[in-house]
């Protein structure tokens, strides 16, 4: 079966981002090296980053599209399907495989609503239908031996216990195993050290994170085969599905709008503090004009127009995919728009004490172009800074996509996000008997790495500014 | 004193004008008037003329910045750019698109935006400067760490759960006050109790962390280990010189987001179907009534310029040291 790969702006922005950010941290400057090294001794830094990383995993995999190859038609040339899939969708594939009538709780055998259904001696009744995914997956799975006492949930869980132990356990001792390579060290000596917590690095911490992480993982992949882990919702769509979906989204949101941020922040901040004058002027004029304008309205009204053009140029959007590929875009273009001053400010007042500093006169005396000054001089020792106020904003980023698609103004209403499923499910707690799964669901995973992302940015601050110099 | 206070109000003139080209040339320019009938008129079936008598209707059939027709300086006046943004510096925002005065709504809709947005804040203030407090006695301490885990955790939370579990738990459970709704006078306090303490709530997080920094730096200083060994108790140090220096930047801060209660939460009061000027925007949003919007960003920027101005006052207020050239 053939396929043809699509590349999305957004997906070749956030490869392009993930390259620069590896590329800074192995051959960047000295100062960011050192700071990234005493990051990862920090267990909380630890823990943190496991969890992004894993959230990363996801999105990063979930941003390679492609298009599926249709069957072959005499005297056709080869067609392309219009649907656009990413290698996640064909790795969590068999969780949306089954398409429910309706509500069904988390891990529940049956609808969780009434629903006419078809005895097996043809009487038509109102009740609970069993769920199709059981239906279909329990056939010809009765166990033999021992297990089959054991109600099959805890059997299912059992299993993944097991499965996420192992496979936590192998992933630490490969990398101990690389660890003690490159540290000239045998393996042993190095787990010793790291199991008495004398390593400089937290083993214990991360081999728990992880171990906590393999075992959710392997519980949900193996729940899933039988039930929908997190439930369905109203239109019976899996809720687990569409929170791994939202991962993208919410990550995109960070990361792309911190890059929307960045050219202005630094490129503006750093001339405004190294030349003063009318450069000043104007750009402090600049910058507090977009403050003056509340941020809110201004996303909001430039969203609103967005969409009038989208409709009045459907021509421009091949699939519904680079539609919604276009929205985010300019949703982070926009967000970055509104939030790039904070950043700005501060660098400015950073460039205005580093503008006096002697190495700065001494190039200038020597006849070191200004840009060749700014470049060279000026912005290395403003990186650490730019990196905290990155990861610090990311957080926020996040939790305005929920309440931007609250407000109608968020991404694309089919594109699968947190804010869309809380958006769908605002009713949902006040019908009884009440449906919290698709709430706590999307809550929940945001939640999750909103969190991550806060304490891993405090340790960045702690690890590359230790003076605190930037609360 | 006086005069570096004039000229900063002096200065806000230009950032007003630039507020006004930059929001005109998003609803003007970007979105033409025919845009704008076409949206109101449905996008298909709509003839040229019928665009023409809605424009004409709406008094946005003149041209954008310069009008040719006219003599002198009514070529000037009677242009969009003239009626549409400028007459605002004079207050006067004229009607929404569906016919309704905007200055008169925004007149009735300021009040419940306020009884929501000013005890919050001052109820927000309170506690997260007690909190603070709190956790910078309590210093070093298992109390401390605890509240700065707490804290990066409430900060975590969506404010969108705090308002829906909120609703949830306190109205629709243990229906301790209406889920939502508003009547005026002073029977409105158990439709605004729950708004308030959710709002709260969904600051504390935020709050208490920055205060407790801002206190941290302070108990570092010099005058501190001064009052230490003259032999002050620790709760004297804290209340009475921590405390009183501490709450200089907080308050400065404070008073620059003074004004800007008046334009009210959007989330808060769409959930809570409070008739104030944040659901008057969301409204306007659901019915793309550009007038509305436009007029809620030019106060929303004047609010924040005086917000700016006030913050200048307060620094010379609190810190006779301050001087301005």
């Amino acid at each position: 079966m053939g396929w043809q790969p699509v590349v999305l702006w957004a997906d070749g922005l956030i490869w392009l981002t993930v390259g620069a950010v590896g590329l800074l941290f192995w051959r960047g400057a000295d100062n960011i090296r050192a700071g990234w090294q005493s990051l990862w001794r920090q267990p909380v830094a630890m823990a943190a980053g496991l969890i992004l990383l894993c959230y990363v995993g996801i999105g990063l995999l979930d941003s390679l599209h492609f298009r599926l190859r249709l069957p072959a038609q005499a005297g056709m040339s080869v067609q392309y399907s219009v649907e656009v899939n990413s290698v996640l969708d064909v790795l969590i594939a068999r969780l949306s495989a089954y398409q429910e009538q309706s509500y069904s709780a988390p891990l529940a055998k049956h609808l969780f609503v009434k629903m006419p259904t078809t005895l097996p001696d043809g009487h038509l009744v109102l009740g609970y239908p069993e769920l199709t995914l059981y239906q279909a997956q329990r056939l010809g799975r009765d166990e033999q031996g021992a297990w089959r006492h054991w109600p099959e949930k805890v059997r299912l869980g059992l299993r993944g216990v097991l499965m996420g132990v192992l496979l936590a356990a192998a992933m630490t001792l490969l990398f101990a195993g690389w660890q003690a390579h490159r540290g000239g060290v045998s393996l042993r000596d190095l787990l010793r050290t790291a199991w008495q917590g004398k390593h400089q690095l937290p083993w214990r911490t991360g081999w728990a994170t992880l171990t906590v992480l393999c075992v959710l993982g392997a519980m949900m992949a193996e729940w899933s085969t039988v039930y929908h882990v997190l439930g369905t919702d109203k239109i019976g769509q899996d809720v687990l599905y569409q929170s791994i979906k939202g991962v993208r989204t919410g990550l995109m949101m960070g990361t792309l709008t911190t890059l929307v941020t960045l050219p202005l922040a630094v490129g503006l901040g750093i001339a405004a503090g190294y030349f003063g004058g009318w450069v000043d002027d104007a750009i402090q004029y600049i910058y507090t004009t977009l403050n003056s304008i509340p941020g809110v309205l201004l996303i909001v009204a430039a969203v609103l127009l967005m969409q009038g053009f989208i409709e009045t140029h459907p021509a421009l959007f091949d699939s519904a995919a680079s539609r919604a590929d276009f929205r985010l875009l300019f949703l982070c273009l926009i967000l970055g728009v509104t939030s790039w001053t904070g950043l700005c400010r501060v660098l400015r007042g950073e460039t205005l004490k580093l503008r006096e500093q002697d190495y700065v006169s001494a190039a200038r005396t020597l006849g070191v172009s200004d840009w060749r000054i700014m470049g060279r001089h000026v912005l290395p020792n403003l990186l650490h800074l730019i990196l905290i106020s990155m990861v610090m904003d990311f957080s926020g980023f996040v939790l305005a996509e929920a309440v931007l698609s609250y407000l109608g103004v968020g991404v694309d209403p089919a594109m699968a996000s947190w804010g869309n499923m809380i958006n769908a499910a605002r009713l949902e707690l006040s019908r009884e008997p009440v449906v919290w799964w698709p709430l706590a669901s999307a809550f929940g995973w945001m939640f999750v790495l909103v969190l991550s992302a806060n304490l891993f940015a405090d340790s960045v601050r702690e690890a590359f500014d230790p003076l605190g110099q930037r609360r | 004193m006086m005069t570096y206070l004039i000229r900063r109000l002096a200065y806000a003139v230009p950032i007003l004008l630039g507020v006004n080209l930059l929001t005109f040339s998003l609803f003007f320019m970007v979105n033409t008037p025919d845009d704008m009938a076409r949206m109101h008129l449905g996008i298909k079936h709509v003839t040229q003329p019928a665009i023409e008598a809605w424009k004409v209707q709406h008094d946005y059939a003149q041209p954008l910045f310069y009008n040719a027709r006219e003599p002198g300086w009514r070529a000037l006046r009677d242009t969009l750019f003239f009626n549409q943004s400028v007459r605002m510096f004079a207050l006067d925002f004229g009607e929404s698109d569906d016919g309704r005065n905007i200055g008169e709504a925004l007149r009735s809709r300021a009040g419940p935006s306020l009884s929501i947005a000013l005890p919050t804040f001052v109820l927000g203030l309170w506690v997260n400067i007690g909190l603070a407090l709190m956790l910078v006695w309590a210093r070093a301490s298992w109390l401390d760490r605890f509240g700065i885990i707490a804290t990066v955790v409430l900060m975590s939370v969506s404010s969108l759960f705090y308002i829906i579990a909120g609703q949830y738990w306190v109205a629709h459970l243990w229906r301790l006050v209406p889920i939502s709704g508003f009547v005026p006078g002073a029977d409105s306090w158990h439709f605004v109790l729950l708004p308030i303490v959710v709002s709260v709530m969904a600051g504390v997080g935020n709050g208490t962390r920055w205060y407790r920094s801002i206190f941290l730096e302070e108990i570092g200083k010099d005058y501190v280990r001064t009052a230490r060994a003259k032999g002050l108790n620790e709760s004297r140090v804290l209340f009475r010189h921590v405390l009183q220096n501490g709450l200089i930047p907080i308050l400065t801060g404070a008073v620059a987001v003074l004004p800007l209660l008046f334009m009210g939460s959007l989330l808060t009061e769409s959930f809570f179907g409070i008739p104030g000027l944040g659901s008057y925007v969301i409204d306007a949003i659901q019915a793309q009534d550009f007038a509305v919007v436009r007029a809620m960003v030019f106060i929303g920027s004047v609010l924040y310029l005086i917000g700016l101005w006030l913050t200048d006052l307060a620094y010379t207020w609190a810190d006779p040291r301050v001087r301005f050239s």
